[in-house]
């Protein structure tokens, strides 16, 4: 026999999609299978059931070997960490709720550490630019309701966030777009022609890292101003229509991604392509959106600001929270070898920090809270197993337009195994102890 | 033996995203991101069948990956790494002070290196950071 | 529970009507009682004044666009950070700053029980995490409902009753307090990058004007009977010329009267009156009308007001009159950050800095103060700065300090750049009142606590009330020697107490007591239609399930506090 729960929220990427099905097997402990998710989402559901997983804390030998420890073990082990770190790096927190995320800073706040969420290496220049310019942007519903003009600039959804174009963007039918996506002119702006260019009105092939100039174009354009023949690698012609297009539209949104935030310019050409959504409010009504990668990234990035002041790259070092991305985040404290422990929980810098910085890992006191074997935990001293967050443990997460949605426990953890939450905790209360605090 | 010379560009792609769900200790792992994808073009200017495994060199490290046709071009002068270790081993990690390394845009030369091999994803971070060549 | 008895302080309670009296305030179980036992540990209040602890009814204090505010402003917290100390958490900001530092402030200058201002309801979940984060003081929120769909179109068609049922269905999924209206209609016109500036310009596609959303939300809360009425930023706010307006707005509340049983006497409380209390016809010749609105809200016994006075200060404004926000960046050119909400409302947020060398900021300024001071029932009209938008609300004691003293408002006025202007286009030079404690508590404290339907449970000493207690180091029988004393003495309690827990000591944090979220739960008959569409309006148009839309859970709302209210 099977049950079926509903309204199941994707713990993947930042569409968060809601209205996942699974089905699981009447006593809740095994899922048999996942309807309505993509092929990504279906993935982490499935694999949460992998026979061979770990699920006890591993403690790595001198000799590069593994010891299983208890939970109780590892949570003393971590605590001592941070107890005598004097600058912890605190970093990850975007695949897990946003309680865990509390707790984390709780710990932090204990141990004066360094917080960091995976905005250092996905949409922290965005939010460096939404700090020098603003950000006028909306909900997802409003797109799917109203919006007839929508441009990907430097993202790629069909990959990334396979199942934004049907749900929100570009193919539903809201209340003014009876018509979907015939309603809808698509201009996609990216050095390759992805699958996601191909299903556009206009693709404009930019010349890698010229962003920033093709985005000043389109501000010259708005205004029927002078142009060279070609910018970026764009034909003005092509330049000046796709303007039209935008300013033509009675409700458009630009969401826009890695290619911008991580090419040369950075913070710059987000700065540019918000002046530009800026620019077309005088015409008609514009929106910008970040594409945002973890499912509670931004869920890390809310919670931080309102406990904090900040959105990501938080120090704590000096007793209160200081804020200077270039300094306080976390590659550039690891390439310079500023921290002397590193704490990693729901994101895997192992893979994805640029490798001087993950051979820096390697070297400090590490511990790694993560339900996967993945490359920090194996450069990590400590690796802690715990619970998938929206699989086997529910918790509050924020989408990328920054609506809130409660995950779902949908089984239960394989037995005997914590969520984060449960394990931070633990760690807290050590780290209370020890540093005298009631 | 023929080399290129190529901007690189790292970032997400489906295979990449259900691999990290399916086990970053996984062999499909390295099928999906230890690879770089290039134009038609610029594997015949390599000299090289797509699937031969090529060392991707620059300014800031080496990895080796195999080459395969691109999925989503042409984009001549453009490789693609799908974001990951691999690719993480040679892009550029200057932020220039924004927190944010340059993913994207990075110069790489290609060169043939049939004799060598992808390693798996953790396999290669432990192996680098122990001071190997991967 | 501890037992207190506070003793020898000078009492001001407008419940029961004590004027300064030297009277004794004693604490047992969470409520003020008539005696304490004789075990109760005595506060000596010699030469301090003695209130209930103060209550918020306006301020934007939680949520989407609070933090919105906190994220894109780092600048906000330049020297403002403190660190960890004792059982306080560290904090940050100074016109948004983080939960923790709020419910301190808060605390520290006596206030025990504020309001949210305006919740976006499908954000709800957002907003009730950050209260839950926000120590000491209990908080409700207001969620918004003048530019929902489903109000727009059962109220074309004059559906009270269906507005009410879906009011309370939605206070019950959002854990909300109050029926807010911002900009009725001009934000849903936003979405489209227009606006209604007059209660009679159409809503575009709903065929709706803002004077029939107005009334029938005023209707659909009275047959309720909600404990707080419809609470309205009305269109137009911050123009020249807007009282007109404004005046409109008031007056759609003629012959309703309220319904409920909480002994609120008002059917609407119009919010932040100042920015709605201008006249001229642009920036040139700007001045007060504060006196043709309060003469109106004088006469008419069923509107309550804040104030929202300018505290001078830089700050950030933050509002769900989204064309407001983009008018307002290209008035001062400083970053603009919006929101559109689905099938709700939207926000905005852009920087300012009141600036008193700039004639408006002044104009301002006098103009929020001009509204107390010419209000004549105080239990009526309530002091707020529209958190963070006037000012933060951590300047309440200077606001006090220029309501309590004229020589203090002269000051402020013989330091502004263009002083002659703000003495013409005003009359805040020939207003010689002074706000007494007595009226101090009644704005503070007794009214803002009547008009939100909590008058039997806070804002006052009366036994059986919750004992929230507010002791200021401020002796009302010495003459003020220096108006910044008043300033000094609002700014720090000598105590405060939450629900019977001493909370302060000689301002400093000392418990974080037992914070509750209130929230109003309206049960009404049954109504399939309204379910119906509630249904509908997810599975075709908002871009969650409904399953996933109500902020439930302990981790939303640890320790609730739930008001009834039987509408069936």
């Amino acid at each position: 026999m099977t049950k079926i729960v509903t309204d199941v929220i994707c713990p993947f990427c930042g569409t968060l999609c809601d209205d996942l099905e699974v089905a699981a097997t009447d006593d809740g402990k095994k899922i048999i299978e996942v309807y309505n998710a993509c092929v990504i989402g279906t993935e982490k559901f499935l694999h949460s059931q992998a026979s061979d997983r770990v699920t006890r804390p591993r403690l790595m030998q001198a000799d590069g070997s593994y010891k299983e420890i208890s939970y109780d073990e590892a949570a003393e082990y971590t605590a001592q960490m941070m107890a005598k770190a004097k600058k912890p790096l605190m970093y990850g927190w975007s695949s897990t709720n946003c309680e865990a995320q509390s707790m984390g800073h709780e710990i932090a706040e204990l141990a004066k550490a360094c917080v960091d969420n995976t905005a250092a290496v996905c949409h922290g220049t965005t939010l460096i630019a939404v700090q020098d310019i603003g950000l006028p942007t909306c909900t997802l519903g409003e797109v799917k309701n109203r919006a007839d003009r929508i441009v990907f600039w430097g993202c790629n959804p069909a990959h990334a966030h396979p199942r934004h174009m049907s749900r929100y963007s570009i193919f539903p039918r809201g209340f003014f777009t009876g018509k979907g996506h015939k309603n809808r002119k698509l201009v996609v702006v990216d050095p390759r022609p992805t699958d996601t260019a191909k299903m556009a009105d206009i693709h404009l092939q930019v010349t890698q890292g010229q962003d920033y100039e093709l985005l000043n174009a389109f501000r010259v354009a708005l205004k029927g101003e002078w142009l060279p023949d070609v910018v970026a690698g764009i034909p003005k012609e092509k330049i000046y229509e796709a303007a039209d297009i935008l300013k033509s539209g009675r409700f458009g949104i630009i969401f826009f991604g890695m290619g911008v935030t991580q090419s040369l310019g950075k913070n710059h050409n987000i700065d540019e392509a918000i002046a530009v959504t800026k620019d077309l409010n005088d015409y008609t009504k514009f929106s910008i959106m970040p594409m945002r990668g973890h499912y509670n990234v931004t869920g890390s990035g809310e919670v931080m600001a309102w406990q904090f002041g900040y959105p990501y790259s938080v120090d704590l070092t000096r007793g209160f929270a200081r804020y200077n991305p270039g300094d306080t985040s976390s590659i550039d404290l690891l390439s310079r070898g500023d921290v002397d422990a590193m704490f990693t929980i729901g994101s895997d810098p192992g893979a994805h920090f640029p490798f001087n910085c993950v051979k820096k890992i390697s070297e400090l006191p590490s511990v790694c809270i993560d339900p996967h074997l993945t490359p920090t935990s194996g450069v990590s001293k400590l690796h802690v197993p715990v619970a998938f967050n929206g699989v086997e443990a529910g918790g509050s997460c924020y989408r990328m337009d920054n609506v809130p949605i409660d995950c779902r426990k949908v089984v239960e953890p394989p037995e005997g195994m914590l969520t984060d939450e449960q394990f931070l905790i633990m760690v807290r209360d050590r780290l209370k102890k020890m540093k005298g605090v009631a | 033996m023929a080399t290129i010379n190529v901007n690189l560009i790292s970032g997400r792609s489906i295979q990449q995203g259900v691999a990290i769900e399916g086990g970053k200790e996984k062999p499909l792992y390295r099928t999906a991101c230890g690879i770089i994808e290039l134009d038609p073009s610029d594997l015949k200017e390599l000299g090289a069948w797509k699937n031969t495994n090529v060392r991707v060199t620059s300014e800031f490290g080496s990895v080796v990956v195999k080459a395969i046709e691109t999925t989503q071009g042409p984009h001549p002068g453009i490789g693609f790494i799908p974001m990951g270790p691999w690719a993480n081993k040679i892009i550029n990690p200057n932020t220039y002070s924004t927190g944010m390394p340059t993913f994207k845009g990075t110069p790489v030369r290609v060169e043939v290196a049939v004799d060598q091999q992808v390693l798996l994803g953790i396999e290669l971070v432990q192996k680098a950071c122990r001071g190997e060549t991967v | 529970m501890s037992e207190y008895v506070i003793k020898n302080g000078h009492v001001f309670d407008p419940v029961q009507g004590i004027k300064g009296d030297k009277a004794e305030v004693a604490i047992k179980d969470g409520k003020i009682v008539e005696k304490a036992g004789s075990g109760a540990k005595v506060i000596d209040a010699k030469g301090m004044t003695v209130m209930a602890g103060a209550v918020e009814i306006h301020a934007h204090i939680a949520g989407p666009k609070v933090n919105l505010g906190r994220i894109y402003r780092p600048e906000d917290k330049l020297f403002t950070c403190t660190p960890t100390k004792g059982m306080e958490r560290m904090g940050s900001g100074n016109s948004i700053p983080s939960t923790f530092k709020t419910g301190y402030e808060y605390a520290k200058m006596g206030y025990t029980t504020c309001m949210e201002a305006a919740m976006p309801p499908m954000f709800s979940r957002h907003v009730h995490e950050e209260i839950r984060d926000t120590p000491i003081i209990d908080e409700g929120a207001f969620p918004v409902f003048g530019n929902n769909w489903f109000v727009m179109e059962y109220l074309k068609n004059h559906e009270v009753e269906n507005t009410a049922a879906y009011i309370a269905w939605m206070l019950r999924a959002t854990k909300g307090y109050a029926v807010k209206v911002v900009n009725p209609g001009g934000t849903e016109a936003w979405a489209w990058g227009l606006n209604c500036l007059t209660v009679n310009d159409p809503v575009p596609y709903f065929d709706i004007t803002p004077a029939e959303i107005v009334k029938g939300l005023i209707e659909a809360n009275e047959y309720l009977g909600l404990p707080h009425s419809m609470h309205i930023h009305p269109n137009n706010l911050g123009n020249p010329g807007c009282y007109e307006t404004t005046l409109d707005t008031l007056k759609l509340a003629e012959g309703m009267k309220a319904n409920n049983k909480f002994g609120r006497e008002s059917v609407m409380h119009l919010t932040h009156t100042q920015f709605h209390s201008y006249g001229g016809t642009n920036w040139g010749d700007f001045e007060s009308k504060a006196k043709e609105v309060t003469d109106y809200v004088n006469k008419n016994r069923n509107i309550t007001i804040d104030t929202g006075n300018v505290t001078l200060d830089e700050t950030t404004t933050m509002t769900a009159d989204g064309p407001f926000e983009h008018h307002l960046t290209g008035l001062n050119h400083l970053k603009w950050a919006n929101v559109d909400v689905e099938l709700e409302t939207a926000a905005g947020v852009v920087p300012y800095i009141y600036s008193p060398n700039i004639s408006v900021c002044a104009i301002q300024w006098a103009i929020g103060l001009e509204i107390p001071l010419m209000m004549k029932d105080p239990m009526r009209c309530y002091i707020t700065t529209d958190h963070p938008n006037a000012g933060p609300f951590t300047r309440y004691p200077r606001v006090f300090k220029w309501l309590m003293s004229t020589k203090a408002r002269e000051e402020q006025i013989n330091a502004f750049k263009h002083k002659d202007k703000v003495l013409t286009q005003t009359s805040i030079g020939s207003l010689d009142r002074e706000i007494s404690l007595y009226e101090l508590a009644q704005m503070t404290r007794a009214g803002p606590a009547k008009s939100l339907g909590l008058g039997n449970m806070c804002g006052g000493l009366k036994p059986g009330m919750d004992a929230d207690v507010a002791i200021y180091n401020f002796n009302p029988e010495k003459p003020v020697a220096n108006p910044d004393d008043i300033e000094k003495a609002f700014t720090r309690c000598a105590f405060t107490f939450k629900s019977g827990v001493e909370v302060v000591r000689n301002g400093e944090i000392v418990s974080t007591g037992h914070k509750r979220t209130l929230w109003v739960n309206a049960k009404i008959k049954d109504n399939p239609q309204v379910v119906r569409d509630i249904n509908e309006k997810f599975l075709k148009y908002y871009s969650m399930t409904q399953a996933n839309y109500e902020s439930l859970g302990h981790h939303f709302v640890p320790n609730p506090f739930a008001i009834e209210v039987d509408a069936t």
